[in-house]
């Protein structure tokens, strides 16, 4: 097998798979939000940027080489995607002590993976809305990071198509294929990919909310590093 | 010994509850006050903060008053610190940064339900309220952050002992949190 290596660490990989698959599957846990096994890869949060023979490059997109040497923990990577992190939230409104997603968050489980204490810059409090027509499922726009994996999931895996961004820049915006826009007048249903697979509290199941107690929530006691690495790898 | 730190707190766009997370410490607040005094805070009933080694900071800015008192803090305090979710990002109170101040005075004084002899309060002793609500680093300079609402008692422990030893302080991963 052709190998690479990883902040020093040789890893082989699979021809075909991109560096996040061969780190992880080598137990090696890159920091990643719009990235999730069995998706096609987007490379839009940055968040898993690495160093590719010294270019900076996403692990989740970037095809696996021989004699790669990519570096991923070091401190200015962690000190630019604690950066990118914080810019997510200040892009969005992100209340975490009023948000049901929080202790089970993974945007929250990456601020503290890296350790982010403050948001650092000018909050945009941006004008969001909220649609609550679906009777078992919240579409909350106020917390959406464009991920795209809800689009992704919609189309790939439940071929749906319920998803889509629309949009450039500061207007990007979380759209329903409906005629009326809103989640009600889709094709979404509960039992959905699309409906489960939201990184933060944007896509919300209704009736759900705080069933695990503050101290058993997911990310409450294991760093999303470990949380990740078993989900994707079963380590 | 040297003379002790003085320490000043306050609470701005907050509900007090960091402050009630802050005597959580308990007992410990006897080891704490063996080596610091408070200036200016609930506790001491101080009006104006004198020269400080470590302010506290629970609340965002909401409006006049809450800028004159942070920039009074940032002035005397050596290090400044923001303290807990609505200091850091302005929480609950800035989430009617999604409504007009307008309506939400309207709402609140003269249309809401149950309003009698409605009007808008304008007594000069009120502080103005600003258009948003806005966590303190946008105001002034922060050299230190606490998230959390609010940051347990420990969190508190493990920072101020950090700062009292001279040490930089590190938070664990079970302390960092921002609910």
């Amino acid at each position: 097998m052709p190998t690479l290596t990883i902040d020093g660490q040789t890893v082989a990989f699979q021809p075909g798979q991109t560096i996040i698959e061969a780190a992880t599957a080598a137990g090696i846990y890159i920091p990643h939000l719009c990235h999730k096994p069995g998706y096609s890869p987007h490379g839009s949060c940055k968040l898993c940027s690495v160093t590719v023979n010294g270019r900076n490059c996403s692990a989740c997109t970037f095809p696996a080489a021989e004699g790669q040497q990519v570096i991923s923990n070091s401190d200015q990577l962690q000190q630019d995607r604690r950066k990118i992190t914080q810019m997510l939230f200040v892009e969005g409104n992100h209340f975490c002590p009023s948000c049901e997603k929080s202790g089970n968050c993974q945007l929250q489980a990456v601020g503290y993976q890296l350790n982010m204490l403050d948001n650092h810059f000018p909050h945009f409090y941006p004008q969001r809305k909220v649609d609550a027509s679906h009777p078992d499922i919240v579409l909350d726009h106020n917390r959406c990071i464009f991920c795209n994996l809800c689009v992704r999931a919609s189309r790939e895996q439940d071929g749906k198509n319920v998803f889509a961004i629309s949009g450039r820049g500061i207007n990007k915006h979380l759209i329903v294929n409906a005629d009326t826009g809103l989640l009600k007048d889709s094709q979404l249903t509960v039992d959905d990919c699309a409906a489960h697979i939201c990184p933060t509290g944007a896509i919300l199941i209704r009736h759900t909310a705080y069933q695990r107690p503050i101290g058993q929530r997911i990310y409450d006691h294991h760093p999303i590093s470990e949380v990740a690495l078993e989900q994707e790898h079963g380590k | 010994m040297a003379s002790k730190l003085r320490v000043a707190t306050t609470s701005l766009a907050g509900c007090f509850g960091c402050h009630m997370s802050f005597l959580d410490i308990d007992e410990r607040l006897l080891a704490l006050v063996e080596v610091a005094e408070f200036d200016r805070s609930p506790l001491t009933d101080i009006e104006h903060c004198g020269p400080c080694d470590i302010g506290l900071i629970e609340g965002g800015v909401c409006n006049a008053e809450n800028v004159h008192v942070l920039r009074e803090f940032r002035k005397n305090c050596k290090i400044l610190v923001a303290v807990g979710a609505c200091a850091l990002n302005g929480g609950l109170p800035a989430m009617r940064n999604m409504i007009p101040l307008q309506d939400c005075l309207l709402e609140a004084y003269r249309d809401g339900i149950g309003v009698e002899n409605a009007q808008i309060p304008c007594d000069p002793e009120l502080p103005l309220l600003l258009d948003k609500v806005r966590p303190i680093h946008e105001v002034v300079k922060v050299d230190y952050f606490l998230p959390g609402c609010p940051p347990s008692a420990d969190v508190f422990w493990a920072f101020l002992t950090a700062l009292i030893e001279g040490r930089q302080p590190d938070l664990p991963y079970e302390l960092v949190h921002y609910d």
